[in-house]
């Protein structure tokens, strides 16, 4: 195996050093059970590297106060960090305004909030929403809550073996009753990377707006809201380096500006009378509260690593290892890939004939390696491949071709245990 | 430091390959499906009271190896018991699976100890006792329970009570 390693391994030259980068994260220096650990569930979330830690530290030591209220010079310091924060967002994604980038404590928080802020203001009685059958819980609960509150209908967009949409099938879920499109990025269960962009272009020209799901495709790709034309992008801090309790939501100025603010509270307002409260500007009227700053600040910090590294190096080595996991499952006997769509993200769902993923992840455990079982919160797509649940590999930039050899050694492992 | 593996021994892998009292019964008195909404897994159980004892009992469902294996070997222990010696037995895996039990004093808990390194893996304790759990309901005619009706599984009597489903055959 070690031979098959080293030839295959792109990833040795200077432009891509994973072993320099590994030195950046603490966490992955630990041993589980006796072994060094080998962290695949980075779909579920992404380890913080050392710099984005002091980050956090320096924020807390030295410059923490609530921001947007005081005038002393810890809390100019801490507003002024914060709204830095924003603008690294912003570039990251290439909105074109910083006030269209809203923090929330993440991307479930993100969608509830264009769900309680435009579906419940622009979604009505006999009104549809497409949604997909890819689609993560938190991109299906909380357009069922409003179903249910208001009388409008979920339509899904099947998908093929493969586990992609069927593009024609979505297309043909138009009608004058269309209100909102539901699509995520990147598949979190299969690595299905969707063709996002065509999609809102056709729901364009059927004049309605589509909110993208993109906490499974920025940590992979070079995400650029303006490229992609969508009307709201909605990601998390903690699969893309950065701490837990964070993400964001992108909308479009003129969209946000319409909707109504999802939490009431401090920061939010302009004035407040018991007759009459008048609300903040965008971004501001959707974070009410003291946010959380310096985990916004952290995040900051983790897009310049990442961007340090550069995405698309990021997407080069991670597909590499894609194609190698891909290539040595593919030639396992007893081995099945669930989800073998054209494009994908760096993420292998899989299940070994006669053992049930908890029993695979509990053995792999032993070995060290971490990777997620269960229905991965899209238990849509566990029907539809009529499987309870998967093991799920998921690779990031940090992960190297020893660590895929680590996986499969212990795939095999399993498969002599259950003999 | 724990050793899985340990727990992966040959009496639970091979009641896993071959689990006993597999299946329906076509006359049952009592009957409870259990899931585990983590995993997706459930159970049914379906068991038959001769006079006192429980005369015959059967299981099946969609599960991991812990899971099976659990259940196969709690049809074992449990065909011929009272149903205070089963409730007995149920407190007592309970405990054992959360470490509560001192498997140094007496106990009934015999060839059931196999298990007892499933507290070393709290995400895996619910696998083992999912067919107890649902045993327990079958007794007390709640059709349907979950790992998750409570989480510390300290008093697992909390159910809405409702009647026993008429028996469906496989």
């Amino acid at each position: 195996m070690n031979a098959v390693h080293t030839a295959v391994n792109p990833c040795s030259s200077s432009a891509f050093d994973v072993e320099r980068i590994r030195a950046d994260f603490p966490i992955l220096q630990l041993t589980i059970n006796g072994k060094p650990l080998v962290y695949l569930d980075n779909a579920a979330s992404s380890q913080m590297p050392q710099p984005v830690i002091d980050r956090l530290v320096r924020y807390q030591a030295s410059e923490h106060a609530n921001i947007n209220r005081a005038v002393y010079t810890l809390s100019e310091i801490a507003t002024t960090e914060y709204e830095a924060a924003r603008r690294k967002l912003q570039c990251f994604i290439n909105a074109p305004e910083e006030r269209e980038v809203i923090f929330t404590s993440g991307t479930t928080d993100a969608i509830n909030l264009v769900m309680h802020g435009y579906g419940r203001k622009f979604i009505k009685v006999g009104d549809e929403i497409i949604l997909t059958t890819l689609e993560h819980h938190s991109n299906i609960v909380p357009w069922q809550m409003l179903a249910e509150e208001t009388g409008a209908k979920i339509r899904v967009v099947p998908i093929n073996d493969a586990g992609e949409l069927l593009i024609d099938e979505y297309e043909n879920l138009f009608n004058e009753h269309t209100k909102l499109v539901g699509v995520m990025h990147v598949s979190n269960a299969l690595g299905t990377i969707n063709p996002v962009k065509q999609m809102i272009a056709f729901a364009h020209s059927h004049g309605v707006p589509v909110l993208v799901d993109g906490a499974q495709a920025v940590p992979h790709l070079q995400v650029d809201v303006q490229d992609l034309d969508c009307d709201f992008y909605a990601f998390s801090g903690h699969k893309l380096c950065g701490p837990t309790g964070i993400g964001v939501l992108y909308g479009k100025a003129a969209l946000l500006e319409k909707m109504q603010p999802f939490k009431g509270g401090g920061d939010m307002i302009l004035s407040v009378t018991f007759e009459k409260t008048t609300y903040n500007t965008i971004p501001h009227k959707f974070e009410a509260g003291t946010p959380p700053i310096a985990a916004a600040i952290g995040l900051g910090a983790a897009v310049d690593y990442l961007l340090a590294i550069g995405m698309d190096a990021i997407a080069a080595h991670e597909l590499d290892l894609l194609n190698y996991a891909t290539e040595q499952m593919a030639g396992m006997s007893g081995v099945r890939i669930i989800g073998t769509a054209k494009n994908k993200a760096s993420v292998i769902s899989f299940t070994v004939d006669g053992v049930h993923p908890h029993d695979v992840g509990t053995l792999l455990n032993q070995d060290g390696v971490a990777l997620r079982t269960g229905h991965h919160c899209a238990q849509p797509v566990m029907q539809r491949f009529k499987v309870p649940a998967t093991s799920r590999a998921s690779f990031a930039f940090y992960n190297t071709l020893a660590e895929v050899d680590a996986l499969i050694a212990g795939i095999r492992s399993v498969q002599k245990v259950f003999a | 430091m724990a050793n899985y593996k340990a727990l992966y021994q040959e009496v639970i892998l091979d009641h896993n390959k071959k689990p006993r009292n597999y299946g329906t019964l076509a006359h049952s008195s009592h009957h409870a499906v259990g899931h585990n909404p983590l995993c997706g897994d459930h159970i049914s159980v379906a068991l038959n009271f001769d006079r006192e004892c429980i005369d015959c009992i059967a299981f099946q469902g969609e599960s991991c190896a812990i899971c099976k294996a659990s259940a196969s070997m709690m049809t074992v222990a449990i065909k011929g018991k009272s149903r205070a010696d089963a409730e007995i037995l149920i407190k007592e895996f309970l405990a054992m699976t959360t470490g509560k039990l001192d498997l140094e004093s007496p106990n009934c808990i015999g060839r059931l100890a196999v298990f007892a390194g499933v507290c070393d893996l709290p995400t895996r304790v619910k696998c083992a006792i999912l067919p107890w759990h649902t045993l327990h309901a079958a007794f007390n005619s709640v059709a349907s329970t979950s790992t998750e009706a409570d989480p510390m599984h300290t008093s697992i009597d909390r159910q809405r009570v409702v009647p026993p489903l008429p028996q469906s055959n496989p």
